[in-house]
């Protein structure tokens, strides 16, 4: 990778990411929240920022890093995110948080939240077991969590009237698709299903 | 009539919808179907709130109506308990609930602090929850985040 290609990429993904969570921290509606539901958010933030990172990771995009050590890395980071995110709204609003795990929240970006839960525990679970599976079901499977992951993210994101700026926000999400998108074609999944 | 936003143009068209329909089927023209609880209403409900005459410092307007199912004839004198997150406190707290009266119109208004987005949308709570008729939990949505007023209505029937 040239340097300057290096250096625009690093800007990109630091404005992108840093940027939403600049533009959260100085929302009005934090100081009506207790710090509670404020770290609940923020995980939430964090937690979509992360998954712009994870795809440039695993394709060594980002200048300067391990990227298959820091994927793992950065994905634990994920699942932690996702668990203070949904514990942080629970100590907030319990009744709240148990209709959108039942799925039967009047909300309908909560719907996608709690698929996006599912898709996050998901790709890691597959992660965490991938010596014990075939590489075939492996990577199949992880490819498929993730990537149903960041579609229900971005549209549990931008349906959330909350503390990100919409542009920022929409920003972000475009970002994290596309990255997700290069990812899964490059790693050639059609090649997978081939039996051999 | 749905739970939805009572806008000057809902208001319009409903009262255009039941002129028409009691032109046309006179005897039919009373019947009014009762308000059904809406998914979450009841989300943070603190049984027996007190009657206050404003919650915390207000600013906010909750205001709404209350009928009899089938002939629609109005209430009063129905306890109507309002809450919501709100500049000043989180659903949960006891002091961003409150309770009113319907006035002789079966009218209620109580003044609360301005409603804030929480949980992704900008939404009240207003439930009726006595024993002369089923309870009622409504949840109603903010249509402009900047709005300072929002109403809700209920039609009730027997217990």
């Amino acid at each position: 990778m040239s340097g300057r290609r290096a250096t625009l990429i690093g800007a990109l993904v630091g404005a992108l990411t840093l940027g939403p969570l600049a533009i959260a921290a100085t929302s009005p509606l934090l100081q009506w929240r207790q710090p509670v539901y404020i770290a609940a958010g923020f995980a939430g933030v964090a937690g979509l920022a992360l998954l712009l990172l994870q795809p440039l990771l695993i394709r060594r995009l980002l200048p300067g890093i391990d990227g298959r050590r820091w994927h793992r890395v950065i994905g634990v980071a994920l699942v932690l995110m996702v668990v203070i995110h949904i514990a942080g709204l629970w100590i907030t609003s319990p009744p709240d948080v148990v209709d959108v795990l039942l799925f039967r929240s009047p909300t309908p970006f909560s719907i996608w939240g709690a698929l996006a839960m599912w898709a996050i525990f998901g790709a890691a679970f597959f992660a965490a077991l991938r010596r014990r599976l075939s590489p075939r079901v492996w990577r199949l499977s992880h490819l498929v969590a993730v990537t149903l992951a960041v579609l229900t993210t971005a549209a549990h994101a931008v349906l959330i009237d909350g503390t990100m700026g919409t542009l920022s926000k929409l920003a972000l999400c475009a970002a994290a698709l596309t990255a997700t998108a290069y990812a899964v074609v490059k790693a050639k999944p059609g090649r997978m299903l081939k039996r051999r | 009539m749905t739970l939805t936003a009572l806008t000057r143009r809902t208001f319009v068209a409903a009262g255009a919808a039941t002129l028409a329909s009691g032109l046309l089927v006179p005897a039919r023209a009373a019947e009014i179907a009762p308000t059904q609880t809406m998914r979450g209403g009841a989300n943070n409900y603190r049984p027996g709130a007190p009657i206050v005459e404003r919650i915390g410092n207000g600013g906010f307007w909750m205001t709404g109506t209350v009928r009899r199912a089938g002939d629609g004839a109005p209430l009063p004198g129905q306890r109507i308990q309002v809450w919501a997150h709100t500049t000043e406190g989180h659903e949960r707290d006891p002091e961003s609930h409150g309770a009113t009266l319907t006035d002789e119109n079966g009218e209620f208004r109580l003044e609360m602090p301005q409603i804030v987005p929480a949980f992704g949308q900008a939404h009240g709570h207003v439930a009726y929850d006595s024993d002369a008729f089923k309870s009622v939990f409504l949840r109603p949505l903010l249509p402009r985040t900047s709005d300072t007023q929002l109403s809700a209505h209920f039609v009730l029937q027997p217990a």
